[in-house]
């Protein structure tokens, strides 16, 4: 029996969320320019949510993209699989804007470098911003974001499980021992 | 999520679970082709190999766009210029050229099962980019692509095949994929050109074109190799094409909405009218953009393997 904790519920992540959308129009300084970027998978909804939010503060549409960085992986050739590829839809140029990167975990960054990678090559951002739902350390890179929902100290054999769908009430983040 | 083998020898031998995940792999990479920055980093440090024991523009040159677009080395080798023509025997040079650590061997040969006897040889992973007479699986997986982008499905269409079925891996391949996706296959074309047997994997065997192309929704038409009319399989072009031309009233017979494919190169005028060639059911040039995906998909899945 796997011992597992719920560390947020629905209502924890919207209020997260909220704070989070406050906080990239106020280091931003508003919408002008500013695009986010949801990492797929966990990160799709997230973005799309936060748009919503921020548009809804500002009352002006923020373009929101998603990005699948399968392809940049570091550990491709060594993971003994090749992983499907999702589907990365940046329906904007992305030169000159101010691109907030959304994803749902934090851990040790190499998907957030893989990630800025693949930006990269689609075009040349002003600046690039990290949003994270939770942050739960151990990292491996120098990489550290600028918007966090929640910061989970964890342990390295430790899961964490966030479930975000359109449905919002059964959103959860939870944190799960491995024995 | 892996194709479990080391090498792609046959559509033959895939399983449509297999066939379905090259198919959506493939998908996934066509964006990669329309970017700005034409490249992803996904095979860096790889190595491929293309060796071509018989000659080709389009099939080598979509093997090294897609190997180039992920990142990977190419090494062409065409063996017109290479130690082949000093005696060097098939094995040794495929053996020199595993001593040099490439990870991904390409290989054309006029020998049906050449892939097999090299894949025995070296650890690399081997493609077939078509043995003889035998298979062709990238192309058939091109088509099956193309056909799936179009149609939206694969089972229950109806496909006919139209030309040099004998000599034709282009047209065996199909076969074998197209019967193992639920697709209903016909194939057409002068009895000097059909196998003896050929309905045993699954096919109607017609000797009219019209009758081949009967309500299809998909007609492929194959090449006819000119230098197979000295060998008396038919009179005269002229008279093959008066038969065997897929043209603006013949192709009446098939649905409305058929796509006509060719897997290149054409000779126009002898089994495809211009105006067929260039009209607006036909998809041979995305067939072509379509190859370039479906080999950077075979190339990711082969080099994710390893462990």
């Amino acid at each position: 029996m796997k011992k597992r904790k719920v560390v947020m519920d629905a209502e924890g992540i919207e209020r997260s969320l909220t704070r989070v959308a406050y906080q990239i129009l106020e280091k931003n300084k508003g919408v002008e320019n500013l695009v986010l970027v949801g990492i797929q998978k966990g990160g799709v909804l997230l973005a799309e949510r936060l748009g919503k939010k921020i548009s809804q503060i500002e009352g002006v549409p923020v373009p929101v993209g998603k990005l699948d960085i399968t392809l940049y992986r570091d550990d491709i050739m060594t993971s003994g699989r090749a992983r499907q590829i999702g589907k990365t839809d940046i329906p904007f140029s992305l030169d000159g804007k101010k691109v907030v990167l959304v994803d749902d975990v934090l851990f040790t960054g190499r998907t957030i470098r893989a990630a800025m990678d693949a930006l990269m090559d689609f075009g040349r951002p002003t600046l690039i911003q990290l949003a994270v739902l939770i942050d739960r350390g151990h990292r491996e890179l120098p990489i550290r974001a600028d918007f966090v929902g929640k910061n989970l100290p964890s342990s390295h054999s430790e899961e964490v499980i966030v479930k975000i769908s359109k449905r919002k009430t059964s959103d959860s983040v939870t944190i799960e021992e491995a024995f | 999520m892996k194709l479990a083998r080391k090498d792609l020898l046959g559509i033959q031998e895939l399983s449509v679970e297999e066939i379905n995940l090259i198919l959506d792999t493939a998908d996934s990479f066509i964006d990669v082709s329309t970017r700005e920055i034409k490249k992803v980093p996904t095979l860096r440090g790889v190595t491929v190999v293309n060796l071509f024991y018989e000659p080709s523009t389009r099939t080598r040159t979509s093997f090294e766009i897609a190997a180039k677009r992920l990142s990977a080395d190419t090494i062409n080798i065409a063996t017109s210029t290479s130690s082949v023509v000093k005696g060097e025997t098939f094995i040794d040079t495929a053996r020199n050229l595993e001593a040099m650590n490439p990870d991904i061997i390409v290989l054309r040969h006029s020998a049906a099962g050449s892939p097999h006897m090299l894949s025995r040889a070296v650890r690399q992973s081997v493609i077939n980019a078509g043995d003889g007479a035998h298979e062709h699986p990238t192309q058939a997986l091109l088509d099956m692509m193309t056909m799936r982008e179009k149609k939206k499905r694969l089972a229950g269409l109806k496909v006919a095949i139209v030309g040099d079925i004998a000599h034709s891996r282009v047209a065996r391949s199909n076969i074998y994929g197209l019967t193992k996706m639920g697709a209903t296959v016909s194939v057409g074309g002068p009895i000097t050109m059909m196998p003896r047997f050929i309905e045993r994997l699954g096919v109607e065997v017609h000797y009219r074109l019209e009758d081949a192309i009967r309500d299809a929704d998909i007609i492929m038409m194959l090449r006819i190799q000119l230098e197979r009319q000295e060998t008396n399989l038919f009179p005269s072009l002229r008279e093959y094409a008066r038969y065997y031309c897929l043209n603006r009233c013949n192709i009446a017979a098939a649905k409305d909405d058929v796509l006509i494919m060719h897997p290149g190169p054409m000779n126009r005028g002898v089994e495809i009218s211009p105006e067929i060639a260039d009209g607006p059911y036909s998809v041979i040039l995305e067939q072509v953009t379509n190859g370039v995906a479906v080999r950077m998909a075979l190339l990711y899945l082969l080099s994710g393997g390893k462990s």
